[in-house]
């Protein structure tokens, strides 16, 4: 994951300019969050320098890019582990086993909420509402994979299937 | 699971077949109709208005608010850019139908948003959907691509000299961005907090411009209403009240999932809908129409029906209706904290009141909770609520004050007993 100086690839890019495509040509700061998901995709992360990049790419201030790596939950502002899961506890999911799937977790890799396992394998986040309750326990793999019925069970196969 | 009764947003949709979502299965079951009608025809804009109040549709966002009058607000000849807006961004706890309404008929949808687009005079739309179900915001690009081959959605649809661009835009984790001025800050590329309001989003919006913004349910009811007629879609539902409306039934029950039914139907058919009580246990309570709602006691639910005015004269709201069923074993005092954590949490900090105040209500149920509560705390919680509620630039402020004015009208006894004796009167969540 070295990222100083190394710019996004070309595919990466490519992704952004179909996603600056949807707005006018003078909102392309409209696409900064989508440019800042495809860019944490590609580096693991946002450091200072990621942010820059894509604020560069766009024409934006880095600081408007920065504004919004932060206020937005899903941007990562320090390294995460190779798989970060997000297990939602909010109520409707606590009422059908989403705290004692955090507990699990925790229990299970050894590690606290927001924490990161020594291996660098995975990363632990309590998350709210991801607005599929009918489905609780929920877990959110790297952002962008929904696993549904997490019981405890079920958390073991799929934490096999990451090794 | 989903299930419906009487379909209107799902209507004809086979829950059991992978592609039933694709463009060709859509069409199969009367899809893109509607449009291909109104372009036929010729149906003017007041034609489309005029079906939409007729049929009495309210927003399903959470407000509730007359469709067919919201529409009526834009300024259809005003000459610049007009922007038409889906808000997507289902975060409301419990809320969980837009993400099924995304992945199992986005093309309800897209079309929906077609005909708004050429009934208010508007030629580009958006829509902003949640981050965190990022399956969604593919299978919608998946279904534009393919409205766009069809000719659906485009330069000159279906021959005609009207033209709708249409595009997807995800969040990426902000509760705050449902809310819908700080969707549109979102959409700007920026950090998501609301604005003051007036200015409407119908007159300053998306970039400065009119817009209207409703929510995916709203408009992927709206191609039945100008299929079938918007009287055909009031008789669905009851006066006031029409149509059918999805409800996402979470928590104590055997079945969660997503039920299409008409509005006014009892809760009690709901709920055996959902398989009943879970472990056959008793019910103790139920948010009727997402977190932000105003818990309700299981006995008062069992006597109500499922309509916006019923869920208001019991007391709450129907919001976007989800329905949170706790059985008896739950603590309300432990609910109430995990709610009032997350208000505090999602609380975008812009006004002080709700900044502060939501982080005191967390703070003080909190304590209540670890057996630290005060005598006074209950006036406490009451007086911080008051200091919120309606003085905040946005609806959140409220939302985090309505749970704990609902939990202590209803279960004051259970959070005095907590005072006094430092635990609950019955263990779980
Ligand atoms: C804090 C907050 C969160 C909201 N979240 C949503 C949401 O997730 N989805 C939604 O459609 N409306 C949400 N709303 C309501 C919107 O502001 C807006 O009223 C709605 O999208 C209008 O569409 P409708 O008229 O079709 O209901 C929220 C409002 C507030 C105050
Ligand atoms: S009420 Fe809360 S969420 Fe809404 S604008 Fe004010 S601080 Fe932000
Ligand atoms: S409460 Fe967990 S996904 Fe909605």
């Amino acid at each position: 994951m070295s990222d100083l100086n190394s710019g996004l690839s070309p595919d990466s890019l490519a992704q952004i300019d179909r996603e600056v495509a949807k707005y006018p040509a003078e909102q392309k700061r409209s696409a900064v969050m989508s440019a800042l998901r495809i860019a944490q995709v590609e580096k693991g992360w946002l450091s200072a320098d990621t942010i820059k990049l894509v604020a560069d790419y766009l024409g934006i201030a880095p600081m408007a890019a920065h504004e919004v790596a932060t206020f937005y939950n899903m941007y990562d502002r320090s390294p995460v582990g190779k798989y970060k899961l997000t297990v939602c506890t909010n109520l409707p999911c606590a009422l059908s086993g989403g705290a004692e799937a955090g507990e699990y977790l925790q229990k299970k890799l050894g590690i606290h909420y927001n924490e990161t396992t020594a291996d660098g394998k995975f990363t632990l986040k309590e998350g709210e509402c991801m607005g599929a309750c009918g489905y609780a326990p929920v877990l959110l793999v790297n952002n962008h994979t929904m696993c549904n019925h997490m019981t405890p069970d079920a958390i073991d196969r799929k934490l096999a299937e990451f090794n | 699971m989903t299930v419906y009764v009487k379909g209107v947003v799902f209507d004809g949709v086979d829950f059991d077949d992978p592609n039933s979502w694709n463009i060709d299965a859509y069409i199969q079951r009367g899809g893109y109709a509607a449009l291909k009608k109104i372009i036929a025809e010729g149906i003017t804009q007041d034609t489309i208005i005029a079906e939409l109040k007729t049929s009495s549709l309210r927003g399903r966002g959470g407000a509730g608010f007359p469709t067919g009058l919201k529409w009526s607000f834009m300024p259809r000849s005003f000459p610049g850019q007009k922007y038409l807006v889906c808000n997507t961004d289902e975060g409301e706890p419990g809320t969980f139908k837009d993400l099924d309404i995304i992945v199992n008929n986005p093309h309800a949808l897209i079309e929906g948003m077609i005909i708004g687009g050429y009934a208010m005079g508007i030629t580009v739309g958006y829509n902003y959907i949640h981050g965190e179900v990022f399956a969604a915001y593919e299978r919608f690009e998946a279904a534009l691509e393919e409205a766009r081959r069809a000719g659906f959605l485009g330069d000159n649809i279906l021959g005609s000299d009207f033209c709708f661009q249409l595009h997807g835009h995800h969040g990426y984790g902000a509760y705050i961005c449902g809310e819908e001025t700080a969707l549109l800050e979102s959409l700007e590329g920026k950090k998501g907090q609301p604005r003051f309001k007036p200015p409407f989003p119908a007159s300053y919006g998306l970039y400065g411009k009119p817009t209207t913004i409703n929510n995916t349910e709203t408009f992927a009811s709206v191609p039945y209403i100008i299929r079938e007629g918007g009287q055909k879609f009031l008789e669905l539902g009851k006066p006031n009240n029409g149509g059918t409306k999805l409800f996402s039934v979470s928590g104590h029950v055997n079945r969660p999932g997503n039920f299409e039914v008409p509005l006014g139907l009892p809760f009690s058919e709901l709920l055996e809908m959902a398989g009943g009580m879970r472990g056959g246990k008793k019910i103790k309570a139920v948010i009727p129409g997402g977190s932000s709602a105003p818990v309700l006691p299981g006995h008062i639910m069992m006597e109500t029906t499922m309509d916006y005015d019923a869920i208001a004269k019991a007391g709450s709201m129907l919001g976007s209706g989800a329905v949170i069923v706790m059985d008896e074993t739950v603590c309300m005092v432990k609910a109430l904290r995990r709610l009032s954590y997350f208000y505090f949490e999602e609380s975008c900090g812009q006004c002080t009141p709700c900044r502060e105040g939501t982080g005191w209500l967390y703070r003080v149920v909190d304590r209540i909770e670890r057996g630290l509560g005060r005598p006074e705390d209950l006036d406490l919680l009451e007086s911080v609520g008051k200091n919120i509620a309606g003085r905040t630039i946005c609806a959140l402020g409220d939302a985090a004050v309505m749970p704990v004015q609902g939990m202590l009208k209803h279960f004051r006894a259970e959070f005095l007993h907590h005072i006094e004796h430092k635990k609950c009167i019955v263990p779980g969540y």
